[in-house]
């Protein structure tokens, strides 16, 4: 490796470390504001009275609900990187149990592993970041992995 | 809602009927402030063209929403979806269609659980697959259906 690596022994301790949990309150509301932005009618998401009628007995949110900054996905981390330029490199979601309103989503990140590769704009950095997501009861409704890039 | 999709309904290769969207930067501004993503990449076109873009871009995460969408309205209220990944790369912009596709890749049966694998993906104008991924789902089974009731 030329130049040793861009992966610092400061990064590396970060390696596993748990970081601030990010709390949700699933609301009503925040469902439907998410709704609307996907552009999504399924009244599974919205309608109180159709959604009584299906197995969940209720509301249940999208799976979009603990994929973002708000559920805490790869946040509350010390996520370093020598590069100033900063892309989403993908997410991979596994769902346990549905989340429904007046839940309150817990979720704890940890950098699992950190990848150099040469791209076409030079060197890259890929962080992966693992997220647990457990409701009130203690319950894992969700894990994610999300790889973020920095060139 | 449309009759319910099941196991037995499902072949490997058939498609996912497709869900087309056109996002707009209203759009994009409104998945903002849902999911709490305000980097200026998404709505500012002045940051966006300092960082060698053309326009301000799609979220990544917006795009597994919209993937999820296309897999909730397959699978209907009596599916569960499992698991969902996708990565973004490719860019897509507002104003753009954004088609959104998948195919039935694997069928199984594990543990009682009714089973299907699906590649996924968002397709551009150009026909380039920017979002590529995997879902898996479990789907009901007319059979068990019958043993239950």
């Amino acid at each position: 490796m030329q130049q040793g690596s861009i992966i610092t022994d400061e990064m590396k301790e970060q390696l596993g470390v748990e970081g601030t949990p990010t709390i949700l309150e699933v609301e009503k509301g925040h469902i439907r504001m998410m709704a609307e932005a996907l552009g999504d009618p399924n009244p599974l998401w919205q309608d109180e009275e159709y959604a009584k009628k299906t197995r969940y007995g209720g509301i249940i949110a999208p799976p979009a609900l603990l994929c973002n900054a708000r559920a805490g996905t790869g946040r509350g981390v010390q996520m370093k990187s020598p590069f100033l330029r900063a892309l989403a490199g993908g997410d991979e979601l596994e769902y346990y149990l549905p989340v429904r309103p007046g839940d309150v989503i817990t979720s704890v990140s940890k950098i699992a592993e950190y990848n150099e590769r040469e791209g076409r704009r030079g060197k890259m950095l890929f962080t992966i970041i693992e997220t647990t997501y457990k409701n009130q009861r203690g319950e894992v409704v969700a894990t994610s992995r999300s790889t973020y890039i920095s060139y | 809602m449309a009759k319910q999709l099941y196991y037995e309904d499902v072949e490997v290769g058939i498609e996912i009927p497709p869900l087309v969207k056109r996002p707009t930067t209203r759009q994009l501004v409104q998945w903002a402030g849902a999911s709490g993503d305000y980097y200026e990449l998404h709505y500012d076109k002045d940051f966006a063209q300092a960082q060698g873009f053309p326009n301000v871009l799609v979220h990544g995460k917006l795009k597994f929403g919209l993937l999820g969408q296309m897999l909730t309205d397959w699978i209907g209220e009596g599916g569960i979806l499992r698991k969902l990944s996708c990565s973004y790369r490719g860019t897509d912009f507002p104003g753009e269609d954004l088609v959104c596709k998948g195919r039935v890749a694997n069928k199984y049966v594990k543990d009682g659980e009714h089973i299907v694998e699906c590649e996924i993906w968002t397709e551009n104008p150009g026909g380039e697959k920017t979002t590529p991924g995997n879902a898996t789902v479990i789907l009901p089974s007319r059979a068990q259906d019958k043993k239950e009731a």
